[in-house]
């Protein structure tokens, strides 16, 4: 028996994603291979790329605790982004979702907006606000009495925190505000009606519900933060070099691809293991809210 | 809903302030009629946007940024359209593996895209041409525009379709006549969503821009690089505004937070 | 030669069979309703007719034609969807043109028929307006004039009027039988509602699991359902356990205090089926008490209990004094009103 229907529903969804899946597997999944490879291959001042197996560059990231230490600083930069970016907005997603309708949809729109404001302008304000010892942020802070001295930003982890976090916030906001959404309106009231208060209904009956939102949005966040590339390198100057600045180095001005990719490949391999392994973890841990 | 209470509502103040005041100082800083970095006490100057007149390769960097945001959204769109409408319609073996493949240049350090890229066309002699920068956006902006249209094609009533297919619509007119027509909203968006993030994106495109394909981020990135001046604000001032009209269109055309919703999320 | 005939169609989706051994044969100009609870496959049937799902065994032809060889497109069917299916970004005018166009008619001749299909279900006037703008009534309108203006052979409806309210509902029945009768289109409706499929249709096709459970006019299932389902799933129905008592001479079909004379060729435990309508309060019968009685305008509800366990009676409200809560009553009826089903061939 001829099958119109029953044919094109196994021929179609390959013949329609054939030409997505071509492009992904020839200008994705082969260059991640090449450079895989390439961190494999040796490579010498004068003589330049070897395309020969050898584990020199990963020896090289193994023994010298350069690289540790580099790649500590990233992390490290990465979870105070995240904490930060936690502690400050699940709080205001919290606050945004209880604003009216008018100005709970202008906020967001403030706040969301500079996701799509390009990274080199936003961190570019951060250097023009921490601009030196006396510099913007500097000063409101000590007309404010909350510090006595400045506090050195520019060129420092905590200038580059502040920034990647500024950068980073929309990203926590928007996943928080996507986990409030999912709450029931009259759970509040409810549990007001129970004799629960305010303290009381945010730890014991919103925090636990919006828990997801907050471990997603910091899987985001913290992926995000630890391959960031350009606020490090404009806060950070040329010394204070994260896995992505260092990366870009050994490809542009040391010329050194096969370490530069090391770096890449390790920072890719550990950034999948971290978010995987959590994605996975938060899925068991939270299932029923998931549902 | 019951409402903040002061204490909320000043952390809600303090918080917008903080969130508005890099892109606010940047702005201020560009209508200085100083020749250094400062806030314009003194009044407002269009100097320094007189002044990137004179910098033909911000000129230059612009028109490539535009260039190659409209282009390539536009390709990544005649791959995603398709894709979405069979990740979106049928139910077959490995649509879950494809559809995370496709929405894996999100999970992807833009450092590793930019090294494997770079690698991948200097390899052709492709390295540094606007070729491999339109090939390499495409990759990068394609999740954002799978992402939209999926979105519309899951929405959309199936039997609308059906019924043109029992009025007699089959295959090309079927879609040029009633499936695009219906989806042409997430579409939009899409495409719109995909062009800011090319135009935006420094990280991947620094590898692979050579002078004369520089787009606009690199151009500043490099420049920041040497000195920060009052130059630069007024540039940056300039992409802040070209964004802020294409995100207040795109809210007005599709909802902010639906298009924002799940943006980078990378698990699902 | 039946118009359009299904013989034994099975659909199965992976193990599940959702259709299984559907003959139907279909006269033309007929007008026929498939009927069922939800999930009994009679979307499914009509679906494979459409030829949006195709049949894992069997045949549906066309006027003697194979038709599961023929694309969708090809079929030449007319649809009407639970959702109507418009075309949003089209006027009104412009939807019920698109079958029109798919078949190359002359732009004039086109514009002609447009307009005498749209003043077919009362929308002259309105062919400029977008489906957005218009009401469900008015929607439903559009979708069946742009099925109707290909003239197709058979018009298929899948619960087309279940997303109206009551009233609008009843009009819309009358005035589908009216154009349906006018123009004498073959016609297949998919519902689940009995008073629909009964006021409208020639025949009904009465599914449950995916079987079908009797097919014959709308008198016939309801006066003489073949199953139990049957019986119960078109309008309310009373099951009362009784047995036939072969020991009395002539046989007794006896239900608790209630008897009449035995059917012949059964014995055995049986059930029989009455119609609550046809259930009167007499001297004799059936022992029962009323447990509630329910005013309803044109006829009294009441639900009793009985000997043989719970029984609704409906009296027509004809201004004779009725039986009050608590009374105790007799419940008798005809024995040519009631079926019986079961029991042993004897």
């Amino acid at each position: 028996m001829s099958s119109v229907a029953e044919e094109r529903s196994i021929r179609a969804p390959w013949a329609l994603t054939a030409p997505a899946l071509m492009l992904f597997v020839g200008v994705l999944l082969i260059p991640l291979a090449m450079t895989v490879m390439l961190s494999f291959h040796d490579w010498g001042q004068y003589k330049g790329i070897e395309p020969v197996f050898i584990l020199k560059n990963w020896q090289e990231i193994a023994t010298d605790p350069y690289y540790a230490e580099m790649f500590w600083r990233t992390f490290r930069i990465a979870i105070l982004t995240t904490l930060l970016t936690a502690l400050l907005g699940a709080p205001e997603a919290y606050i945004l979702n209880r604003m009216s309708g008018r100005w709970k949809s202008f906020f967001l729109l403030v706040i969301l907006g500079p996701l799509l404001i390009s990274v080199v302008a936003r961190t570019l304000g951060w250097a023009l606000l921490f601009g030196g010892n006396n510099g913007l942020a500097n000063k409101l802070l000590m007309s404010l009495g909350v510090i006595r001295s400045p506090i050195p930003f520019m060129f420092t982890e905590t200038g580059m925190v502040v920034a990647l976090a500024h950068v980073m916030m929309p990203f926590m906001v928007l996943s928080v505000w996507a986990a409030l959404q999912r709450l029931d309106p009259q759970i509040e009231n409810a549990a007001m009606s129970l004799g629960a208060g305010p303290v009381t209904i945010i730890r014991r009956i919103i925090m636990p519900q919006i828990m997801p939102g907050v471990l997603s949005g910091a899987i985001i966040v913290f992926s995000l933060s630890a391959s960031a590339f350009a606020t490090p390198a404009i806060i950070g100057g040329r010394r204070l070099k994260v896995a992505a600045t260092l990366a870009y180095d050994e490809f542009l001005n040391t010329l050194n691809w096969p370490l530069g990719a090391a770096v890449a490949t390790l920072l890719l391999a550990a950034l999948v293991l971290i978010v995987v392994g959590s994605n996975a973890m938060i899925e068991r841990r939270y299932a029923e809210v998931f549902r | 809903m019951r409402r903040n209470g002061p204490l909320a509502l000043v952390f809600h103040a303090v918080f917008v302030t903080v969130m508005v005041a890099p892109i606010l100082v940047v702005c201020l800083v560009a209508f200085t009629p100083e020749g250094y970095l400062s806030l314009p006490t003194n009044g407002f100057s269009l100097r320094w946007f007189r002044t990137i007149a004179n910098y033909p390769e911000f000129i230059h960097a612009f028109w490539i940024s535009l260039g190659l945001g409209a282009l390539s959204s536009f390709v990544a769109l005649l791959f995603a359209v398709p894709a979405a409408l069979a990740i979106a319609r049928y139910r077959f073996r490995g649509r879950d593996a494809l559809a995370a493949l496709f929405l894996s240049p999100l999970m992807i350090p833009h450092v590793v895209l930019g090294i494997a890229f770079l690698r991948f066309f200097t390899s052709f002699g492709l390295g540094g041409s606007f070729a491999a920068l339109i090939i390499a956006h495409v990759v990068i902006v394609f999740p954002f525009a799978l992402r939209l249209t999926l979105a519309a094609a899951i929405g959309m009533d199936l039997s609308v379709e059906m019924a043109a297919v029992s009025l007699g619509a089959g295959g090309w007119t079927l879609f040029r006549r009633v499936t695009l027509p219906l989806i042409l909203p997430g579409v939009i968006s899409g495409w719109a969503l995909a062009f800011i993030q090319s135009f935006d994106d420094l990280t991947m495109t620094v590898f692979l821009a050579a002078p004369g394909t520089e787009t606009l981020p690199v151009r500043m990135f490099l420049y920041i690089q040497d000195n920060i001046d009052p130059l630069v604000t007024s540039v940056s001032a300039c992409v802040i505004a070209i964004t802020m009209t294409a995100l207040i269109l795109l809210d007005r055309f599709y909802g902010l937070d639906r298009v924002l919703a799940g943006k980078g999320d990378p698990g699902r | 030669m039946a118009h359009l005939e299904l013989d034994r169609v099975a659909k199965q989706f992976g193990a599940q069979t959702v259709v299984d051994d559907f003959s139907l044969a279909v006269g033309k100009g007929e007008f026929i309703s498939f009927l069922g609870p939800s999930g009994c496959g009679k979307t499914t049937t009509l679906q494979m007719i459409a030829g949006f799902l195709d049949p894992t065994r069997g045949a549906i032809r066309l006027e003697g034609k194979d038709l599961t060889a023929i694309h969708p497109a090809r079929r030449g069917l007319g649809i009407v969807f639970q959702s109507y299916a418009l075309f949003p970004h089209m006027t009104a005018a412009e939807n019920v043109a698109f079958g029109l166009e798919m078949r190359s008619v002359p732009r004039s001749e086109r514009a002609e028929r447009v307009r005498a299909a749209l003043a077919m279900v009362g929308l002259a006037g309105y062919e400029q307006r977008h489906p957005r703008r218009m009401s469900g009534g008015q929607q439903q309108r559009v979708a069946l004039a742009r099925a109707l203006v290909i003239k197709p052979s058979v018009l298929l409806l899948d619960e087309p009027l279940s997303n109206l309210d009551a009233k609008l509902r009843e009009e819309m029945q009358i005035e589908l039988r009216q154009i349906q009768r006018t123009i004498g289109t073959t016609t297949i409706l998919v519902t689940h509602d009995q008073n629909e499929a009964m006021s409208l249709s020639d025949r009904i096709v009465v599914m449950s699991q995916g079987r079908i459970e009797q097919i014959g006019t709308p008198q016939d299932t309801y006066e003489r359902p073949a199953s139990a389902f049957v019986s119960q799933f078109l309008g309310k129905t009373n099951d009362f356990a009784a047995t036939i008592d072969r020991t009395a001479m002539p046989a007794r079909l006896v239900a608790g205090s209630w008897s009449a004379p035995a059917p012949a060729g059964l014995s055995g435990p049986v059930t029989v089926s009455i119609r609550p309508e046809r259930i009167g309060f007499g001297d004799a019968g059936l022992g029962a008490k009323i447990v509630t009685r329910i005013f309803q305008g044109n006829h009294w509800l009441f639900q009793c209990a009985s000997e043989c366990g719970p029984a609704i009676v409906i009296r027509q409200n004809d201004g004779q004094a009725q039986p009050a809560e608590g009374e105790g009553v007799r419940l008798a009826w005809r024995a040519e009103d009631m079926s019986v089903r079961g029991g042993a061939a004897s």
